[in-house]
């Protein structure tokens, strides 16, 4: 009999176990300030309705983490719970509003064919009304998108804004030194699980951009000695070279539509602007300009872009309109403006905003023209919208380590996203993704 | 760290030495992996130059005569600039020089920046310095197709401090002969 099937099969099982086994958090994020007068809110432990044990994931404590995490919630322990209804004729809301809870979700868990169905209930302890309550299913492995997804529809509720719990993060880790060095692209859940390793490389990685539809990421790889693009599937891995000209093929940025591909390329000498349609592969130059002109960043309107440049002696920020090329200086505050992130309704560029070499993450306002500084620096970079808007992610120095950190519009909130070792860097934050 | 260009040289110097007793083109480069020399990737196309060589001229010497101004491999830069300091302006004539007399040379200038501001911006800027430093080359004689340019921004530190002693470092061109010519 021939082993060979046997060693194939045992070694499928290895990878598969590998595979399977992270729903562990190798990001781990914690709030160093949340707001003050963060609503308080009861996640009561759902109810598990089925025969045999109950599924590992706690729906509920992810949700309590996720409304925790944000900042703009203050959650109760499980442990200070001295009640635990599962439906409305079990509550006493006297028992909360006596633990200062201003807010109760209750809820149930139940196999449904080959998954689970989870039902749940938000609660005024004040009124006593129920503000929302929703049904929900989702195949076994996605317990965590499905908790992810109540913690949405709780935080819509509460706030009246979209929430940011069903979305991804993409980072890059550089560890070792010298000949040893190794760079990896990353995605993971935003609450740091399920992490997953996309490209491995002894070069350096950079640059990672969503696709608008959250399936595919462009970056910056320089695995073959100069900087190419790649635009690289997810789910099946498969990747597309996009552009690999002479000098420097840098910064790509998805348009609004998925359609096109913003660019930085200097093959005509020094980095301009371009734009590739990703169906004809044809190229567009916006820029010409003998300056170095990087990091375009579409507007949520698909007609014009942010862009930095130093044509007025350092890095600012500019406006470029995506049809006839013309450019208007957008940022004049600070000596250097560069790597912008564009909020969702347009109105927040989050930029680098440097000053006497003090990097710090800072926000402008383009209707006031107000920018305000969110960060301590001094070396901070990379700033990544979240998709509603509620807060940006950026890379910073944290005990002598590349790590993560991110911060609420309003600067109010601020988390510190850690890994183990090595140097983590370049986040950016997924669209929100479909269910 | 901070004191890494220096050992770098020596190891150059040590290496190429090693190329000119045993005369195997392949052998110190493996040596040295097998070594755990702390070689950089910066240095391997220098170190796989000096094997080439092998037919004993002394132009190859040159380069690594630490009497000559082409022995020095590095220029720097201030601060989101690309200006040639005048103290490494005879160190660039002198590669343009040896360029010109060389038609068969050929380099790699490599830009690097500090970690300060954005990477993307800082690719620019190490494509500019390269820039500066071919520009001024080819003033003295070196034709453009004997000089390739690439900027890796500040992917690639040689110092990794966070202030001034490891920045001034890293804001540089490094000068690499894959072809001495």
């Amino acid at each position: 009999m021939n082993r060979s099937p046997h060693i194939l099969v045992a070694a499928a099982l290895v990878i598969l176990s590998a595979w399977a086994a992270p729903a562990r958090a190798v990001l781990t994020i914690e709030i160093v300030n949340g707001v003050e007068g963060a609503l308080p809110i009861a996640v009561v432990p759902f109810a598990w309705q089925g025969e045999g044990p109950a599924p590992d994931t706690d729906v509920a404590g992810v949700v309590r983490d996720d409304l925790h995490r944000s900042g703009q919630f203050e959650t109760l322990a499980v442990s200070d719970m001295v009640e635990r209804p599962d439906t409305q004729d079990a509550v006493n809301f006297g028992t909360w509003r006596l633990l200062k809870m201003d807010y109760l979700v209750i809820g149930r868990l139940m196999p449904a064919g080959n998954g689970y169905r989870a039902e749940f209930e938000l609660y005024n302890t004040h009124s006593q009304k129920r503000l929302t309550g929703y049904g929900i299913n989702a195949s076994a492995g996605d317990l965590r998108a499905l908790s992810h997804h109540i913690s949405d529809l709780i935080y819509k509720e509460l706030l009246g804004v979209e929430g940011a719990f069903s979305t991804r993060i993409a980072y890059i880790t550089a560890e070792g030194a010298g000949d040893d060095r190794s760079f990896a692209l990353h995605v993971a859940d935003a609450d740091g699980y399920n992490p997953q390793t996309i490209v491995r490389s002894a070069k350096p990685l950079l640059s990672p951009a969503w696709s608008p539809d959250g399936k595919k990421l462009a970056y910056v790889s320089f695995e073959s000695g100069n900087s190419s693009v790649f635009v690289q599937d997810l789910a099946s891995g498969q990747r597309r070279r996009i552009a690999s000209f002479k000098g420097i093929n840098g910064a790509p940025d998805f348009s609004p539509d998925g359609t096109r591909l913003a660019l930085a390329l200097s093959k005509a000498g020094s980095p301009d602007i371009y734009v590739l349609d990703l169906d004809s592969g044809n190229l567009r130059r916006l820029t010409d300009h003998w300056a170095i002109d990087t990091e375009p960043r579409w507007m949520p309107d698909g007609r014009s872009l942010v862009f930095t440049s130093d044509r007025g002696g350092r890095p600012q920020l500019y406006t470029l309109n995506a049809t006839t090329g013309a450019t208007e200086r957008l940022t004049y505050d600070g000596d250097y403006n560069a790597g912008a992130s564009v909020g969702p309704r347009g109105r927040l560029v989050a930029m680098v905003h440097g000053r006497n070499n003090d990097f710090r993450i800072a926000v402008l306002d383009r209707h006031n023209s107000v920018v305000k500084v969110l960060s301590d620096g001094p070396l901070d970079e990379s700033p990544s919208f979240a998709p509603n808007g509620s807060m940006i992610l950026y890379a910073t120095q944290y005990g002598g380590h590349g790590t993560l950190a991110a911060v609420s519009a309003d600067g109010r909130v601020h988390q510190r996203l850690s890994v183990s070792e090595g140097d983590v860097r370049e986040p950016a934050w997924s669209p929100i993704l479909s269910r | 760290m901070m004191n890494r260009m220096p050992c770098i040289l020596i190891l150059l110097a040590l290496s190429l030495a090693l190329a000119a007793c045993s005369g195997n083109k392949t052998k110190p480069e493996q040596e040295g992996a097998q070594g755990g020399q702390p070689t950089t990737t910066e240095q391997a196309p220098g170190a796989e130059t000096m094997g080439t060589e092998q037919g004993g001229t002394f132009e190859g010497a040159e380069l690594d005569n630490p009497d000559s101004p082409l022995y020095k491999k590095v220029v720097h830069f201030d601060f989101d600039k690309s200006t040639i300091k005048d103290e490494d302006r005879d160190t660039i004539k002198a590669h343009g020089e040896y360029l010109a007399n060389h038609p068969a040379a050929r380099v790699t200038l490599e830009g690097h920046a500090d970690e300060r501001g954005s990477r993307e911006y800082n690719l620019g800027l190490g494509e500019r310095r390269a820039d500066a430093v071919a520009e001024l080359m080819q003033a003295f004689g070196a034709s453009d197709d004997q000089i390739t340019r690439v900027s890796y921004g500040e992917e690639q530190p040689v110092a990794t401090c966070h202030e001034e002693s490891c920045w001034w470092q890293n804001r540089r061109v490094e000068i690499i002969y894959t072809d001495r010519g």
